[in-house]
């Protein structure tokens, strides 16, 4: 079986700890740091986080490449940043 | 410098903006804005750029807090009366926002200090009350090069533009000389409602924000009046700059900042 671990990426983010909308601020911050291409992982909780994330980094412009539950509540978003 | 998780929320509500991100607020936390009178219009476009993360605001006014302030500097409280209105401005900004460091300048503009004192900021926000200040500063502002926020309040009427020197039409483009002296009330001898200040400073901290972060369209060759009996606002195109202009014409005739005489009820001490 496929995991999260097998997907490439350059940065990590844990956003477990915050709750909306410093979810979003947070990986949207991470994205801006990037170049264009990168690649972001975001470990984040289900719920609000994985409703409202994915779809705000899309209305942004980037690409959401995976999403994965991890079984325990908690999810793995793979981001291909788009545009500077 | 990466934002601290503190900043990450206070300024979320701005990151969250794509047209500010944090690369807009990392703009913000680095500029520098330089208030002129920490009065109607000063009180609100400093608490809005301190609550902004402006990083260095710069505040000039030689005045002391007064009972009769009150009504509209809503920088200042009751607590505050005979302070130095820096002072009592630089207390409320700190107390918003620690990230912003405050410089006051406790003196009256004038040709001799004005050049010194825009000279390290970026913007320039006219919050004065009289005409031969704002003429000086908007002459100090084309010299240096400096872009201006210029307005104005009176009665229940307000209006302001944006100045880029030597791209827009200066102050002085729209209004050759000030009007003769006792020919045009101050809004101490004319009375003007409290929120006029609220509005149109506000106005003047959003035109700053618009062009530090880049973002937007300016009033730049505009000037936008708001009548808050009648309820209108209206943004009136002005005319092309420079031409015939005293100071900002290619071929100026005012070259030298020029000290205007005062009206009496204009100097309180």
């Amino acid at each position: 079986m496929m995991t999260s671990d097998d997907l490439h990426y350059d940065e990590l983010i844990d956003i477990t700890d915050v709750t909306c909308p410093i979810t979003f601020v947070k990986t949207k911050v991470a994205l801006e740091e990037m170049d264009e291409g990168q690649i972001l992982r975001v470990h984040l909780n289900d719920g609000e986080p994985v409703q409202n994330v994915p779809r705000s980094i899309k209305e942004e412009g980037h690409e959401v490449l995976n999403l994965r539950e991890n079984g325990d509540g908690t999810y793995e978003l793979f981001i291909r940043k788009v545009g500077d | 410098m990466p934002f601290t998780n503190e900043q990450l929320e206070r300024y979320s509500r701005h990151i969250i903006l794509k047209e500010i991100g944090a690369k807009g607020q990392k703009k913000l936390l680095a500029s520098k804005v330089l208030i002129i009178g920490a009065g109607g219009l000063g009180a609100p476009a400093a608490m809005y750029l301190a609550a902004a993360g402006v990083g260095t605001i710069g505040i000039a006014d030689a005045d002391v807090v007064d009972l009769s302030n009150l009504q509209r500097q809503v920088i200042h409280t009751t607590a505050d009366i005979g302070k130095k209105k820096v002072e009592s401005a630089a207390e409320t900004m700190r107390a918003i926002n620690p990230d912003v460091t405050v410089n006051t300048y406790h003196e009256f503009v004038s040709s001799s200090n004005i050049l010194d004192l825009i000279a390290d900021y970026d913007f320039v926000l006219d919050g004065t009350d009289n005409f031969p200040a704002k003429f000086l500063i908007n002459d100090a502002c084309v010299m240096l090069n400096k872009p201006l926020s210029h307005a104005g309040i009176i009665r229940f009427k307000g209006q302001l533009t944006t100045i880029i020197p030597k791209v827009s039409p200066c102050y002085r483009c729209i209004f050759k000389n000030p009007p003769p002296k006792g020919a045009v009330p101050t809004c101490r001898e004319a009375g003007v409602i409290g929120a006029m200040g609220g509005v149109i400073g506000s106005l003047q901290a959003m035109e700053a924000v618009k062009y530090i972060t880049g973002t937007g369209e300016l009033l730049a060759g505009y000037l936008l009046t708001y009548d808050a009996l009648k309820m209108e606002f209206h943004k009136i195109k002005l005319p092309p700059r420079g031409k015939g202009c005293d100071v900002c014409s290619d071929t100026p005739k005012i070259t030298e900042l020029i000290d205007y005489e005062q009206a009496a009820c204009d100097m309180k001490m």
